[in-house]
């Protein structure tokens, strides 16, 4: 990331000052540039007038709340990437605000490495965006993804259709959190049951995880869905 | 009172103190007593609430008849007067005081006129005086009009004088009541002039009126016994002074009257009677019926007359009881000498000497054994009350209840008595054959009673004429000797069949007596037994209906209203006029309905059921039969059983506040404890996080790079434990609120385990983890995400209690259709005593480890979250070692045969 040649920017939207304040501090000391808004109106007025990178966004806010601000900044035709924060027992709320376009959730309290990760993942897709790699690595796998070749330790692993095809669209969204609702409808369409996604993902740990029992590479957001972790 | 009265030394008696006492304060009651209607009761009521009016009380009137005088009607013009409440009857439109208007208006003073008055159907109360009995018992005092014909215990003298018996009475105990009592009187000459003129009636009522009431001589005997009744009431008034201010005076001894009421006619005439001696006396009175043998042979009539008289006496303001005894004239002596009665009044009726002479009047008998009680005979007046006479009937009830079988039973016992004779004939004299008749008859007698004896004496008689006194089979008899022999057999057979039926009698009321007694303590055993409020309702309800041959409902107070709870028979509903009824008598604790003296219009009689502490209920009960639903034993019956029963519903009533207070006790042992754990366990990581905080702050210059990342790691881990445990509480919170629900769907136990070790990578730190996951573990069913905290919980518990370094062991296998999970450790293992109750809120192994950072709520959350999947959880301790094992299980799913194409 070329830092000084062009600083990128991020907004930070939550009506709590002390998030806010804790926000900018943490993230220009990573020499990120934070504009800040306290309130869904002035978010969605900050975006459409600045070039914005990536939005970190809480639902919880004062008259238009998170979900709204996430609808109408797609509707509106912004890609920006959208880290949702959100409270902990709120599994249907992290779904609902992925399901409406946010690219990924970080729930409350979270400490600052855990944000800057999910930030750094955000930026790359979107940076990512324009040309695919074709070879994916992490941890030990290796996926060809034009020859449709899995490696675990340099050793080919032979998966069923169904499964490549689940791998490879967690690659397509590396890093990120995806809804077994997103992950069914890619896969099935929209009629199939998230147990017969339980049932694939084992088998599929079972074949490209070290220890498929303590997963490293795939793992479980329970309630939300799965994420493909990245080497950072 | 003269002996046993400890007040020689001039201190005022309490009674007559407390008497005065009570009457502070309450609303007042002022008596215009009249001899005769036109002497200015009305005219002075109005005078005289016009004086109030003017000292400035607010003073209404309620109703006011001034039947065209003129003086009258101008004085009411003063007024504001109660509209009268329109009551449609039959077809005409009556117009009533309203009740309900004058309490809503509330006023300080209400004039009402002609206190006797009877009220149309479909009012309250039956009567005024009940109507001014309610106006009073609401603070608002009343001058009310009376004429002393109408006073009850007065009304067969008047009715002797005057020969005109008036219907609409009321009870003396209003006249006592009353605070005042002021005559109106005028001379019999004034009076009449005031009649000639026109001023009381119109003038050709007026004539007519002259010649049959308004006689001189009557009209001085009225004026009389006005002037008499106030001064009794006077005298009664100067007593209760001088004894209230402990004035010495010649009191009588204290005197009590007892009056006996048989079923003959007469019995109110008795009982006035009495009431105006023990007036006289200033004595309590009695008025008793003895239940002999006789009495299961009274006709509904005759049980009516008794009724009547005793419900007159309570009326009157006497008691009234009833004894069981042999002879009416044993119970009377023995009731007067165990209750020191003084004077006893009995009726007699007028007999033939020749009568007197075979049976002893019981006059006579109570005479002979009084002692030293005054005996007072009044003669029986048949004429006494026509209207309760005309329905008296012969006392002959064979076609009233005529019994085919026992009339039977009695000819087949004659008939084998006759066999037997025929059989013996030879070897028995003609004699002996009478005897063996006897003993059909007897047989009879006991089996059947007192009239199918008789007749079996008198088919016998036939028979042994017939069969067996030459010339045989003929009703001729030749021999005089014979003669006497048939007549001595017909003399033995009646009265041999008047004993046996008499003892059959007595054995028959001793055994209902008997039963009723065992039913009673039966009753009374089951409802000891009764916990639940509406087994008790119930058994009480079927109870009475059993016992009183009623339809029975119970109703209980609910909030504001009372509903009804239980009935027998069963599904009863109340209209708005029993609930109306049903609501007075929870309100006034007073009985309402059916035969009682308010809403008298109700289907039913409602009694309210009461303990010392107040009324918990009330009884609704109705029957098919017309007249009064209960008669006075029955009513005694009732009480009994209604005070065992209120007395248990208070019972349960008790049972429930004391458990409601245990819980209550609980709840609060529950917040306090909720409380020092919150304020322990969110002061202690803030205290650290502070702490920290400032350091770094202020000597950040001073502390070193390590100082410094000891103190940031500090507020780091601080944080951590502090979010940990409120997580915990927001769970508990959602737990006891009912807003956990599993979501009930295919759990991987693998994947649930690896992403709860993920999130617990923070405070595993210090410990191994081995993990023994079966490859072939079922899919679960439950939910993910309740699965995940439960097994965070269950090692974070692990991490807290173990030493460090210590090995964590995680357990998924399948096991016969369900899935089991365990999370075993290598710590000090689970107290015996504490394996269930670690699951308590807030339990903790050891009270004193507090410093230990546990909550006591995170097991108690486990617990909570795998019972919502269905599941169950146990604690137990290692049988390889030492060590605690916390056990899940949860069923798993059924395989999905789909499952395999879908995802390969």
């Amino acid at each position: 990331m070329n830092a000084t040649s062009k600083r990128l920017t991020i907004l930070v939207v939550d009506d709590e000052q002390s998030i806010r304040r804790l926000l900018r501090t943490s993230l220009e000391a990573q020499r990120y540039n934070v504009v800040e808004a306290h309130d869904g109106e002035a978010a969605l007025n900050l975006t459409s007038h600045n070039v914005i990178d990536v939005c970190v966004l809480d639902l919880g806010l004062p008259r238009m709340d998170g979900f709204e601000v996430i609808e109408k900044l797609r509707a509106s035709g912004s890609a920006v990437p959208i880290i949702v924060l959100s409270s902990r027992a709120d599994e249907v709320g992290k779904v609902r605000a992925l399901d409406l376009g946010a690219d990924d959730y970080i729930t409350k309290p979270f400490g600052v490495d855990e944000l800057l990760a999910r930030v750094r993942t955000a930026l790359r897709h979107r940076l990512q965006e324009e040309g695919e790699r074709p070879i994916f690595k992490s941890k030990n796998l290796s996926v060809d993804l034009v020859g449709r070749i899995v490696q675990v330790h340099g050793e080919e692993v032979k998966l069923t259709p169904r499964e490549y095809d689940l791998l490879r669209l967690l690659i397509t969204h590396a890093g990120k959190v995806m809804t077994h609702r997103s992950i069914l409808h890619e896969l099935w369409g929209s009629e199939a049951d998230v147990q017969y996604l339980r049932v694939l993902m084992r088998s599929l740990r079972q074949k490209i995880e070290e220890d498929p029992a303590q997963p490293r590479l795939i793992t479980t957001e329970q309630g939300v869905g799965y994420r493909l972790n990245v080497d950072d | 009172m003269a002996d046993d009265r400890p007040d020689r030394d001039n201190r005022p008696s309490p009674e007559a103190l407390l008497r005065q006492a009570g009457e502070e304060g309450r609303a007042r009651l002022k008596i215009f007593l009249g001899a005769a209607p036109g002497v200015g009761k009305t005219y002075e009521i109005l005078m005289q609430g016009r004086q109030r009016r003017l000292d400035g009380a607010d003073a209404v009137i309620g109703v006011v008849e001034t039947h065209g005088r003129i003086e009258t009607d101008l004085l009411t013009k003063s007024f504001e007067a109660i509209p009268k409440r329109r009551l449609p009857y039959k077809g005409r439109v009556l117009a009533e005081m309203d009740l309900d208007a004058i309490l809503q208006r509330k006023p300080k003073l209400v004039l009402v006129d002609e206190l006797a008055h009877t009220n149309a159907p479909g009012s309250r109360h039956p009567k005024r005086h009940m109507d001014v009995e309610e106006i009073l018992a609401n603070g608002i005092d009343v001058y009310t009009t009376l004429n002393v014909q109408h006073l009850e215990s007065l009304n067969d003298v008047v009715a002797q004088i005057t020969g005109v018996r008036v219907r609409e009475t009321v009870p003396d105990s209003i006249l006592d009541r009353a605070d005042d009592v002021e005559l109106v009187d005028l001379t019999s000459e004034d009076l009449i002039q005031r009649l000639k003129e026109g001023k009381v009636y119109l003038p050709e009522q007026a004539e007519r009126a002259i010649r049959s009431y308004f006689k001189p001589g009557n009209l001085t005997a009225l004026r009389e016994l006005a002037l008499r009744r106030t001064a009794q009431r006077v005298d009664a008034q100067m007593v209760d002074y001088m004894r209230a201010h402990a004035i010495q005076g010649p009191w009588e001894a204290s005197e009590r009257v007892l009056v006996c009421v048989s079923d003959r006619p007469g019995g109110a005439a008795l009982v006035r009677y009495a009431r105006r001696l023990a007036d006289r006396l200033r004595a309590s009175w009695t008025a008793i019926y003895v239940e002999t043998s006789r009495a299961q042979r009274l006709t509904e009539e005759e049980r009516d007359r008794v009724a009547a008289a005793l419900r007159l006496a309570e009326q009157l303001g006497g008691q009234s009881v009833t004894v069981p005894a042999a002879a009416t004239a044993d119970g009377v002596i023995d009731y007067a000498h165990a209750n020191n009665c003084t004077h006893i009044v009995v009726s007699t009726r007028q007999r033939s000497r020749w009568f007197e002479f075979l049976r002893s009047s019981l006059a006579h008998e109570v005479i002979r054994r009084a002692g030293d009680v005054s005996v007072h005979v009044v003669p029986e007046r048949h004429a006494e009350n026509a209207a309760d006479d005309s329905s008296v009937k012969p006392r002959l009830r064979i076609s009233g209840n005529f019994d085919f079988g026992a009339y039977g039973g009695s000819t087949a016992m004659v008939t084998a008595a006759l066999l037997l004779g025929l059989a013996l004939q030879r070897t028995l004299g003609i004699s002996d054959i009478a005897l063996v008749f006897l003993t059909a008859v007897l047989a009879s007698a006991v089996t059947y009673g007192l009239w199918p004896a008789l007749f079996a004496s008198f088919v016998s008689v036939l028979a042994y004429n017939f069969f067996f006194l030459p010339p045989l089979y003929t009703f001729t008899i030749a021999d005089p000797a014979n003669v006497l022999a048939l007549i001595v057999f017909a003399i033995i057979a009646i009265i041999a069949s008047n004993l046996t039926g008499r003892v059959r009698l007595q054995a028959l009321a001793a055994r209902r007596r008997a039963k009723m007694t065992e039913d009673l303590y039966l009753f009374s055993r089951k409802l000891a037994g009764v916990i639940q409020l509406d087994d008790l309702l119930w058994a009480t309800a079927h109870q009475i209906a059993q016992m009183l041959n009623v339809r029975v409902v119970l109703l209980l107070p609910a909030g504001e209203t009372i509903e009804v709870r239980a009935g027998f028979p069963p599904e009863d509903t109340l209209d708005d006029a029993d609930l109306a009824a049903a609501k007075w008598t929870w309100q006034h604790a007073q009985a309402a309905g059916r035969g009682a003296d308010t809403l008298p219009g109700a289907k039913r009689l409602f009694l309210p059921m009461k303990t010392g502490r107040g009324t918990v209920g009330v009884i609704g009960l109705d029957s098919d039969s017309a007249g009064p639903i209960l008669s006075p034993d029955q009513r005694r019956l009732l009480d009994a059983l209604s005070d065992q029963a209120a007395l248990a519903v208070e019972r349960i009533n008790l049972v429930v506040d004391v458990e409601r207070t245990r819980l209550t006790a609980e709840t609060e042992r529950l917040r306090n404890a909720l409380l020092t754990s919150i304020s322990h366990d969110l002061r202690t990581p803030l205290a650290s996080i502070l702490g920290s905080a400032t350091s770094l702050r202020t000597y950040r210059k001073s502390l070193d790079d390590k100082a410094q990342e000891e103190l940031a790691r500090t507020i780091q881990e601080e944080a951590e434990r502090l979010n940990r445990f409120i997580a915990n509480l927001l769970d508990m919170t959602r737990l006891e609120s009912g807003a956990v629900q599993s979501r009930n769907e295919l759990v991987d136990v693998g994947d649930v385990v690896g992403s709860a070790l993920q999130r617990a990578t923070n405070v595993l730190t210090q410990h191994k983890i081995q993990l023994n996951i079966d490859a072939g573990v079922p899919m679960a069913q439950g939910d993910p995400v309740l699965l995940e905290q439960t097994l965070f919980n269950l090692l974070d518990n692990a991490a807290k209690y173990t030493p460090t370094g210590t090995t964590i062991t995680l357990l998924a296998r399948g096991n016969d259709g369900r899935v089991e999970l365990q999370v075993s450790d290598e710590g000090a293992g689970l107290p015996n005593d504490a394996r269930e109750r670690i699951f308590d809120k807030f339990y903790r192994v050891h009270a004193a480890d507090s410093q230990r950072a546990g909550t006591g709520l995170g097991l108690a959350i486990c617990r909570g979250f795998v019972e919502a999947m269905g599941g169950t959880i146990t604690a137990t301790n290692r049988a390889d070692g030492k060590g605690a094992v916390f056990t899940i299980i949860l069923q798993a799913s059924k395989p999905t045969p789909t499952l395999a194409e879908f995802t390969t």
